[in-house]
């Protein structure tokens, strides 16, 4: 299956980001359509039939999200809606280009899904470091409301949404739901207790829905073409495209939009196969939370979210890793820990201590001083943090399970043999010399 | 400390969000622009006094961003990711080259104020990595090599003898709601208002 182009339909183009362009291409119509022709609840079925599943990570069913929001918001209870542009997982890098590249796109999907959720005011948290993108979003969205696309009676109707762009200012867990919540209301970002789920007290403790700027931005393409068009494309339970970032070593690093459903290893062809010269050993296909798989693993798999569940990875945030014959697994391993144990935010324990137990244990294996007992550790570690299984989570947000999850499903179970040769050899299977590792 | 302008800016960033407190963020990007790039103590607590908050609460807000600097950084905040795809492509090298242009380790800023090198974690563009960020806009590389870091560095320096201003959105907050027409409505009437004081005055 090759590469399609339907949400990155125009981000190639540096003259979409203005309406004037945009508007040209049909931007807006479907916006100005649902407005003045369609019912909210209408709008919410056909995404539930479409079958959308969110983009950022977890993969909830949008509509069924969307059916938990108050149908009859008032003045003193309003509904709101946030889109999620804390884009932070690593290797995930396609938020930023629909942002930053169609940022109308974005916009007229959060239009459609504030009217459809009956939201007065909606917010994009956008990341802190995407500094040029918010510039470009700002001057969108100072467009739409110059056009009154947002603000009072939108299209000349009796609805009514704003939109105001919040910067976050460097902090991984704002991505998480609930601490970005609670950055938004000024103050740390440390995740909420869930239940009660956003849906019914969430921002301010208002009814809030929060979708990722992918999600939002295929709401305009479900609207425009239908709910047959969308299930037409992806498998039964993972339908429409699924944007993926590759990086790693690859000949055409850069974001590509497959079908859901398509087989992984078609991926990496489109960009460019595996670093010239070099074999594939294995792949990340969600983003660093998600477990590693090996490369016979990668040649069963198919890129929805069955599909890499079967695997043992998933689908995740789209975050597409590869790596060559040359890695060394067990120092992919530490930089992960490592990025965990910086951005745990503190509020538990399990994370808090947890996150800097295996960041320890890895370094010193990589620093040649591993003992052999330090499989047994990094397991238990690992189970401390997220359980026997996965989903069995034993901190208090996903961090703990995206910290545990890379290494005890990923690294430790398809290579736990490199892990064994830097105890045994206290140098690296793949011939880098300790101390003149790819880490920091 | 904070200038009224800062102050008028932080009260407009207060008025745009449903509950005053979640412009915070916000007016912590304003302090910190006004002070040159980090923010001292005492914007802390202007910040606080504008908002009608305890300082305390300020600083456990402050404290727990990475881009809200505790402490007097460069002119150039130069920036290398060092998550998983960039360090596999030469992050640590371009990192070295870079500490030992500049003089100074990670974290630190060189004698001459001109340069702050930090690594950060994934950065979220890494089609270029090693991703390289100088004071929030990417260099727009793929792969910078360890040698064209050390340009980069020649071409920031000849920049700021050369006097060159450019336009530094590290803090900008955006404010793009006041180009609805009714805002600018509100904006002739607050206008006509003043003049008309200014008349009887």
């Amino acid at each position: 299956m090759p590469e399609v182009k339907i949400i990155r339909k125009w981000v190639e183009d540096p003259q979409q980001a203005k309406i004037d362009v945009a508007m040209s291409r049909g931007y807006y119509a479907d916006a100005r359509r649902a407005v003045l022709e369609m019912q909210p609840d209408p709008i919410i079925e056909m995404i539930r039939s479409a079958g959308l599943r969110g983009r950022g990570g977890a993969g909830a069913p949008c509509g069924m999200k969307w059916g938990f929001m108050p149908k009859a918001p008032t003045a003193e209870r309003p509904s709101y809606l946030i889109c999620n542009a804390d884009e932070s997982e690593p290797g995930t890098y396609n938020n930023h280009e629909l942002m930053q590249f169609d940022p109308h796109q974005l916009i007229e999907g959060m239009i459609i899904s504030a009217y459809a959720l009956r939201v007065r005011t909606m917010f994009i948290y956008i990341r802190g470091e995407m500094v040029l993108t918010a510039k470009v979003l700002a001057d969108a969205l100072a467009e739409a409301y110059a056009k009154g696309f947002l603000g009072e009676n939108i299209f000349g109707s009796d609805f009514s949404t704003d939109l105001i762009l919040h910067r976050g200012a460097g902090a991984y867990i704002c991505g998480e739901e609930t601490a970005l919540m609670d950055s938004l209301e000024g103050r740390r970002g440390h995740p909420r207790s869930k239940p009660p789920f956003p849906a019914v007290q969430g921002l301010y403790g208002m009814p809030t829905t929060i979708n990722n700027v992918e999600t939002l931005c295929n709401v305009k393409h479900i609207v425009a073409h239908g709910v047959e068009w969308y299930r037409a494309m992806g498998t039964e339970k993972s339908t429409g495209t699924k944007i993926f970032s590759v990086s790693g070593h690859v000949n055409k690093p850069g974001n590509y939009e497959v079908v859901m459903g398509t087989p992984l290893m078609e991926l990496i062809e489109i960009a460019g196969g595996v670093r010239t010269g070099h074999q594939l050993k294995a792949v990340i296909p969600g983003g660093s939370s998600m477990p590693m798989i090996p490369k016979d693993v990668c040649e069963q798999a198919t890129l929805d979210f069955e599909g890499l569940q079967k695997c043992g990875t998933a689908v995740g945030s789209g975050g597409f890793m590869v790596f060559d014959d040359t890695t060394d697994i067990v120092q992919v391993c530490e930089v992960i820990a490592r990025f965990y144990k910086n951005e745990s935010c503190g509020k538990c324990v399990p994370c808090r201590i947890g996150t800097d137990f295996l960041h320890k244990i890895i370094q010193r294996i990589t620093r040649g001083q591993g003992r052999r007992e330090d499989i047994a550790l990094l397991k238990g570690t690992c189970i401390n943090l997220a359980g026997e299984k996965m989903m069995d989570s034993r901190s208090f947000c996903a961090l703990g399970d995206a910290a545990a999850w890379p290494i005890i499903w990923g690294g430790l179970k398809h290579f736990q043999n490199e892990f064994d040769y830097w105890i045994e050899n206290r140098q690296s299977p793949v011939g880098l010399p300790a101390g003149q590792s790819a880490t920091l | 400390m904070l200038s009224d302008k800062a102050r008028d800016a932080i009260r407009e960033q207060m008025a745009r969000y449903p509950v005053s407190r979640s412009a915070l963020g916000s007016a912590l990007y304003i302090a910190q622009e006004e002070c040159g790039g980090w923010i001292p103590p005492e914007a802390v607590k202007d910040v606080a006094e504008v908002m009608g908050m305890e300082a305390a609460d300020v600083q456990s807000m402050m404290s727990f961003y990475v881009m809200y600097h505790k402490a007097p950084i460069g002119k150039y905040l130069v920036e290398v990711c060092q998550n998983v795809s960039c360090a596999l492509l030469g992050a640590h090298q371009v990192v070295d080259a870079l500490e030992k242009k500049c003089g100074i380790h990670i974290g630190e800023t060189s004698t001459d104020g001109l340069f702050t090198l930090k690594a950060v974690e994934c950065s979220a563009r890494c089609d270029l990595a090693p991703a390289v960020q100088v004071n929030g806009i990417f260099i727009e590389k793929m792969k910078i090599s360890p040698d064209e870091a050390l340009q980069l560095i020649d071409e920031l320096k000849s920049k700021h003898e050369r006097g060159v201003v450019e336009e530094n959105l590290y803090n900008a907050v955006f404010t793009p709601e006041k180009a609805h027409p009714s805002a600018q409505k509100a904006a002739h009437a607050a206008s006509g208002a003043a003049s008309g004081a200014a008349g009887t005055g």
